[in-house]
């Protein structure tokens, strides 16, 4: 199929950017989104030009590398990451879109790719659970209830792509910080630090200048992982506890 | 935000609830008007709770809109960069209409409160006291005029909407959706509150407009 792509080019975090327009033929539907962008790069080095930087790893939608807006969705058209939406999904003739992640907190390194260490930052600052290292502890012998274990599973799925901040219009990180708060709460693990985790990574969110929660929901649509927004007043009420028990 | 909007969620309601005395006739509704003043009498002074009410009014609309100033300059600095093409997948239209739709509220606010509590302006002209300080003449004498009529339905409608995703969004940030079925019990707390009051807050006007109520 032939296909118009208009995508972002921007040399630098510094550099101003824009729109370039490009067209390319010879598309499978069998490619995947960042084939197709293969494909482009590989005419682009032909011809003397520089390749369209954008961000990807396991290509297997579990690393959350790959971060798109494509026609002003995040990840595209499919509840999927980028590298697993295949161009099955658009038509011969079809214009895209292809931008970064607009957000100040995720700034532009280059083109397609954006710096995502915020999300790391935020994870530092309450994220995860003490344990001692060493030999790994024997599994069953902290049980978990099975429903909370799935729930806690559920939310533990999230790969820090970036896509609620992406599509939130308030570039909120809430659903992120929620699928956290949920995984671990949901754990005896957990339990011992629920409270102070909340509260390190609800500061350290504001902080890096994400936006508030106005709970539209834009952001579990966007979700590759199907990510509901329970995780957000999951978050809320663990922060409200966390404030009236002083932490 | 949440806590603010719960408390003007439970004055619209009181106020929608006390406007439906219309339907009873003038000496009630003036009853009622008047009760609300010597309302507590002799514990409280004359005016007394209107005065606790108002202040309770104030602070949370403060307290509203300088929470709805913080978000919107926080998402404006978040999002220095717009889209060149945006979609909105799940965002209900009331969700999106929150700040233009609030702004409406707050303009009609003003002009509610010069029509019927601050200066009591006929907008059918007449200015006499025999009008102006009888709350049921000065109502119908207002909702007579279609164009007054059509802008309270307005203001109806704005209220709606942000009462529709207000709710549900209170109920989310006070941390009580925390499943599946909360949530779509939460919407449909959003649905029931918005129809409830401003179709109730509606049926006064239409009715006097209509000739129901005169």
């Amino acid at each position: 199929m032939n296909l118009t792509l208009k995508i972002w080019r921007q040399a630098s975090s510094s550099a101003p950017g824009g729109i370039h327009t490009y067209q390319l033929g010879g598309v499978s539907e069998d490619m995947s989104f960042l084939e197709m962008l293969d494909l482009l790069n590989e005419e682009l080095v032909t011809k003397g030009e520089e390749p369209v930087a954008f961000d990807s790893d396991c290509r297997e939608g579990i690393c959350g590398m790959c971060s798109l807006m494509i026609n002003g969705q995040a990840h595209g058209p499919e509840v999927t990451t980028t590298c697993q939406l295949h161009m099955r999904s658009f038509k011969d003739g079809d214009t895209i879109t292809i931008e970064p992640w607009r957000a100040s907190t995720f700034p532009v390194i280059k083109d397609l790719i954006v710096d995502r260490s915020a999300f790391d930052r935020i994870i530092q600052s309450g994220g995860y659970i003490s344990a001692n290292t060493g030999s790994a502890p024997e599994a069953n012998s902290v049980p978990a209830p099975r429903d909370k274990a799935m729930h806690a599973f559920n939310a533990a799925t999230c790969i820090g792509c970036g896509a609620c901040v992406a599509a939130c219009p308030n570039g909120s990180a809430s659903l992120f910080m929620g699928a956290k708060i949920t995984h671990l709460g949901d754990l005896p693990q957990g339990q011992p630090e629920r409270y102070s985790r909340v509260v390190g990574m609800v500061a350290q969110h504001d902080h890096e200048g994400f936006g508030g929660c106005t709970n539209i929901g834009e952001c579990t649509a966007a979700c590759p992982k199907g990510i509901p927004l329970d995780v957000i007043s999951q978050l809320n009420k663990d922060l409200r506890t966390a404030m009236v028990h002083g932490f | 935000m949440a806590a603010s909007g719960i408390v003007f969620v439970l004055f619209v309601l009181v106020h929608m609830y006390g406007n439906l005395k219309a339907f009873s006739g003038e000496v009630a509704f003036n009853e009622y008007a008047h009760h609300l003043r010597i309302f507590g009498e002799p514990m409280l002074p004359e005016n007394g709770l209107l005065w606790i009410i108002r202040i309770v009014l104030l602070v949370s609309l403060v307290a509203h809109v300088g929470s709805a100033v913080a978000l919107m300059r926080r998402a404006r600095a978040q999002r220095p960069v717009k889209y060149q093409v945006k979609r909105n997948n799940a965002s209900s239209l009331s969700s999106r209409t929150m700040r233009w739709g609030g702004l409406t509220l707050f303009v009609f606010l003003i002009w509610h409160l010069l029509n019927f509590t601050i200066v009591k302006i006929n907008p059918a002209g007449d200015q006499s006291a025999d009008i102006t300080e009888n709350p049921y003449r000065l109502m119908v004498s207002s909702f007579d005029l279609w164009w007054m009529t059509l802008i309270y339905l307005v203001a109806m409608l704005a209220l709606g909407f942000h009462l529709h995703h207000g709710t549900y969004s209170a109920l989310q940030t006070l941390g009580w959706v925390n499943s599946a079925s909360a949530r779509a019990k939460a919407k449909i707390a959003g649905w029931v509150i918005a129809i409830v009051i401003a179709g109730g807050f509606s049926l006064v006007p239409l009715a006097v407009l209509f000739g129901v109520i005169d």
